[in-house]
């Protein structure tokens, strides 16, 4: 679990920094340069994705765009990397559920 | 003759990066620094033009001095390419021009991939943080402390609720007096530094103490010991979700005294020091070697950073862990380097030149060896039980990699071909190194002589739709047209 | 075949030395150990390290060669019941392949391939229309007309399949001996002595010549050159995406093969070239040719355009001029035998060419039609 420090939550809640975007369909808040996966972190989504392999959940880990853990659909392009795309204002965000997905 | 979009390309905008792209384009050369991220800065910079983060105190002194390295590059005239990823450097065949082999970067920007020609190419693809494999590193919730950094650094995020960080080196001991400084809660840190490790650094002490990092270092460490709980000599680690279940962490389990304790923690923090990132290096062909003393493998270069492979240089981290300051340097050299290579300065004005840049390089990396040898991570959390996953992509255990090992394979690569681990979307970053020693422990060999894993282009993943709307470039219509 | 009169220890003292540890030369060592032939198997570096490893896994008899169709079909039977021959499935499925045709005039060479192979008595290939080819592959772009068919055929994974032949080939008493490559080949006094470059001496009474991209320099030691191209077929992976589709597909007109792993994984390749520097062990990728091969798949399979490419890579392989192997006795040396040049497809094969070079060395013949394979129609 994450949480804004005072200052920056504030500021957030005060002005134009904030970007609407949804989470499975869930209006959510973010901050204008966040990326989508430290925008799930800070709207409490610790889990964005299960596994193709044995469906397990799995979230952000590196935040540096090495361990392809954050990956989720954004605006219906699945497998992105959260951490490596910026959040921006009516973005639809969805986790992955890899292990429906390719089973046959 | 050939045409070149850029003399120069940098890969990476950390500091290494940053270094040498604007001492190469301050000396006229035409370079192009191709990075990742939106903002440059690499991770140890990550966000500094940018960070919410405003009151200086909090990320310190040593982040803020990034900042100081966007000028010169704003004033050489380099152009910069934020949001670009590079998937592959090579040569195109021999053939393709004749007398020039000019090298092609494969890279991806907004949405569409390109080939870019350039003569000299610099790596400075910076580290990563040195997997840490323990049971239930896979749960949501446990993140690695670089990572919760670069989520305070872009985003002013700091951990809540019950939050343990766990490891060993010195981005721990920063990150838990950032968080300090931030006001941010951990409720305890458990240090896995192996106690038998302080006997092997004592020798090595006196260079550290002409290093540059002891004061500061110090200061830090003294800091967060007084105010915060530190659990020292903890030599097993594991997470756990809730019982029966796997979607999120509940608690850290630890061993101390060979006594086992539990904590509730709903963020654990893994950290055990950082190793170079040399995927990019790897699949271009550079050689590389096992570094005994930083346990980690490093691709082989020389004094300028040049590597095995001709027009390309390593520069940072990427080329072994020496941290920021020296990664600075080591990208000045690498620019002093390829300009003479390519012809701008002769051998003379490049060795004088290089002279303040290497007297500071031998600076930075003052007392190096006494922290590799302290911050060493221990065997069990380099070489995991059985049931641990090694491969976070694939979901392979270690007791699957000694299984294999057994069957007949003797390296990574045939592991990889049998288990398919290191398969998955991130190329074996999360898993190479433990792979290698799991193997090498198995047989009883080196991790040398094991070896690692032959990387292939792309080393990040790109769409078909990207790949097969590749705009061709002349030596590749040439390389077509020739069939 | 009984063993040579020594006194040496049985183990340094195989009946027969095959060179090359790829799915060749393990299938012949396999098929030498099920006789009680004591075989040693020498590699340059570990078995399946080059295009027995990294091959497309494609267990094909469509399209092939009239005179490979023989062996390839009688190797066919033999993966249908590869669990009995090395106790592992391989990876194989047998979902079939098919190459479609874009254009009326490419099912019209579809209909003339069936022609010629019903005329000499063979039926596993057929041509399918519009609709049935719909059915066997729902993704098909629009445009397609109808398709070549070999329902029997399918894939396997290639490394693994090689592994067990070797695991199965040890199990009976096969030897391996991998990290040290054959630097010299001399014959004396009905022997054969083979050193190697870790400076190791091994003799035997019989070798086997299974070294792929490096054949022809274990046959210019016996003076008899080959004609041998160094190739690197390239192919790529992606990341996994949901299952759409089972059968291994290929194209009449362009270079394809395009299939999906159980897993979800999709492998793209079909033959582009990248560069061999077979010295160095190494492979250069040519992406304007990897780029050439995702537009083919972008326009067959319209689902498959926003796939992710996670890695691409090249094999090692040997081709002949004529696209066929060599199979069989050396022209020049008794006691030799030849099996390389696969010219990229000699996957499926393995199983059967095993057994033919064994048909040679223990019984001096083989009921398999290998005579347009002999060595010698290079001679000049």
């Amino acid at each position: 679990m994450f949480r804004r420090l005072p200052e920056i939550e504030t500021a957030l809640n005060a002005a134009a920094e904030a970007v609407a975007f949804t989470i499975d369909g869930r209006p959510a808040k973010a901050r204008a340069g966040d990326s989508v996966a430290a925008a799930l972190l800070a709207n409490g989504v610790t889990a964005c994705r299960n596994t193709p392999v044995s469906g397990a959940a799995r979230g952000p880990y590196c935040m540096m765009g090495i361990c392809f853990d954050c990956l989720v659909t954004i605006d219906g392009t699945g497998n992105r990397q959260g951490c490596q795309v910026r959040v921006s204002p009516g973005m639809a965000v969805e986790t992955q559920n890899g292990k429906r997905e390719v089973e046959r | 003759m050939s045409k070149f979009d850029f003399e120069i390309a940098v890969v990476g905008a950390g500091p290494a990066g940053l270094a040498a792209a604007a001492l190469a384009a301050s000396k006229g050369a035409s370079v192009v620094l191709l990075d990742e991220q939106a903002e440059p800065g690499g991770q140890i910079y990550r966000a500094v033009t940018e960070t919410p983060v405003r009151d200086r105190k909090v990320l310190g002194p040593d982040y803020w001095h990034g900042a100081e390295l966007m000028g010169p590059l704003r004033d050489s005239g380099a152009a910069h390419w934020p949001g670009t990823t590079v998937w592959s450097v090579a040569r195109p065949r021999e053939d393709a021009a004749d007398g020039h082999r000019p090298l092609q970067i494969g890279l991806s920007r907004n949405g569409a991939a390109a080939m870019l020609t350039v003569r000299h190419v610099i790596l400075a693809t910076g580290a990563l943080e040195r997997p840490f494999p323990i049971p239930g590193w896979t749960l949501p919730g446990v993140l690695g402390a670089g990572a919760a950094q670069v989520l305070l650094k872009t985003s002013g995020l700091v951990p809540s609720g019950a939050t343990v960080m766990a490891g060993s080196g010195p981005l721990l001991w920063l990150l838990a007096w950032q968080y300090l400084q931030a006001g941010a809660r951990i409720d305890a840190i458990l240090d896995t530094t192996p106690k038998q490790n302080w006997r092997a650094a004592l020798p090595l002490l006196p260079g550290f103490l002409r290093s540059p990092y002891l004061g500061k270092g110090m200061k830090l460490m003294l800091d967060v010991r007084r105010k915060l709980t530190v659990i020292g000599n903890v030599t097993a680690l594991r997470a756990e979700g809730a019982i029966g279940g796997d979607s999120a962490l509940k608690s850290v389990v630890y061993t101390r005294n060979g006594a086992e304790h539990r904590l509730p923690a709903d963020t654990l923090l893994l950290h055990q020091g950082v190793i170079p990132n040399l995927n990019l290096a790897n699949a271009t062909g550079c050689a590389q070697r096992w570094d005994e003393q930083q346990r980690c493998w490093r691709p082989t270069t020389d004094a300028w950073g040049a590597t095995s492979v001709e027009g390309v240089s390593l520069a940072g981290d990427g080329a072994g862990i020496g941290g920021a300051r020296a990664a600075e340097e080591a990208g000045r050299l690498a620019a002093l380097d390829a300009l003479h290579r390519l012809g701008r300065i002769g051998r003379e004005q490049r060795d004088q030149a290089a002279v303040p840049f290497r007297a500071a390089l031998d600076r930075a990396l003052t007392g190096r060896a006494f922290l590799d040898t302290l911050y060493t991570p221990a065997e069990a959390f380099r070489v995991p039980a059985d049931d641990t996953i090694v491969c976070r992509c694939e979901e392979i255990t270690a007791g699957a990699v000694r299984e294999a090992v057994r069957m007949g394979c003797s390296g990574p690569n045939q592991a990889k071909s049998f288990l398919r681990c290191g398969m998955g979307p991130c190329q074996g970053r999360l898993c190479g190194p433990t792979v290698t020693e799991v193997i090498a422990v198995e047989r009883g060999v080196s991790p040398a002589e094991v070896g690692y894993y032959r990387l292939r282009p792309p080393v990040k993943p790109i769409t078909l739709a990207e790949l097969a709307a590749l705009p061709k470039t002349d030596a590749d219509i040439d390389a077509v047209f020739k069939h | 075949m009984t063993a040579t009169a020594s006194f040496k220890p049985a183990s340094l003292c195989p009946d027969v030395i095959v060179i090359g540890g790829g799915l060749h030369g393990c299938s012949a060592a396999l098929h030498l150990s099920m006789r009680g032939v004591r075989v040693l198997v020498l590699e340059k570096d570990h078995v399946a390290r080059h295009a027995s490893g990294v091959n497309a896994g494609g267990v094909r008899q469509l399209g092939r060669h009239v005179a490979e169709v023989p062996l390839s079909v009688a190797s066919m039977a033999l993966w249908h019941r590869i669990q009995d021959l090395v106790d592992d499935d391989c990876g194989f499925e047998s979902h079939g392949q098919i190459k479609v045709a874009e254009s009326e005039a490419e099912l019209a060479t579809s209909h003339a391939r069936v022609a010629e192979l019903n005329a000499l008595g063979f039926t596993h290939e057929e041509v399918v229309g519009r609709d049935e080819l719909r059915s066997l592959v729902p993704a098909i772009a629009d445009h397609c007309v109808g398709a070549l068919v070999s329902r029997g055929d399918g894939a396997a994974i290639p490394f693994r399949t090689t592994f067990a032949f070797r695991r199965k080939a040890i199990a009976l008493g096969t030897r391996f001996q991998e990290g040290g490559a054959v630097t010299r080949l001399s014959r004396q006094g009905g022997l054969w002595t083979v050193e190697t470059a870790d400076g190791a001496r091994f003799e035997a009474p019989v070798v086997v010549n299974a070294a792929g991209a490096w054949a022809d320099r274990i046959a210019a030691q016996v003076g008899e050159p080959v004609p041998l191209e160094v190739i690197a077929p390239m192919l790529m992976i992606t990341a996994r995406v949901a299952p759409f589709i089972k059968p291994v597909v290929g194209a009449t007109g362009r270079t394809l093969s395009f299939k999906q792993f159980p897993n979800g994984t999709v492998l793209i390749g079909g033959g582009l070239l990248g560069r061999a520097v077979r010295d160095e062990n190494r492979t250069e990728l040519d992406f304007s040719q990897v780029s050439v091969n995702a537009r083919t798949v972008w326009d067959l399979f319209p689902c498959m355009r926003g796939a992710t490419i996670v890695r691409s890579w090249a094999g090692i392989e040997a081709r002949m001029p004529d696209q066929i192997p060599v199979i069989g006795p050396s022209g020049t040396e008794p006691d030799l035998y030849h099996s390389f040049g696969f010219s990229a497809h000699g996957f499926q094969l393995g199983p059967i060419v095993g057994r033919i070079t064994a048909d040679l060395i223990t019984g001096g013949s083989t009921d398999l039609p290998i005579a347009p394979f002999h060595v010698g129609r290079f001679a000049a």
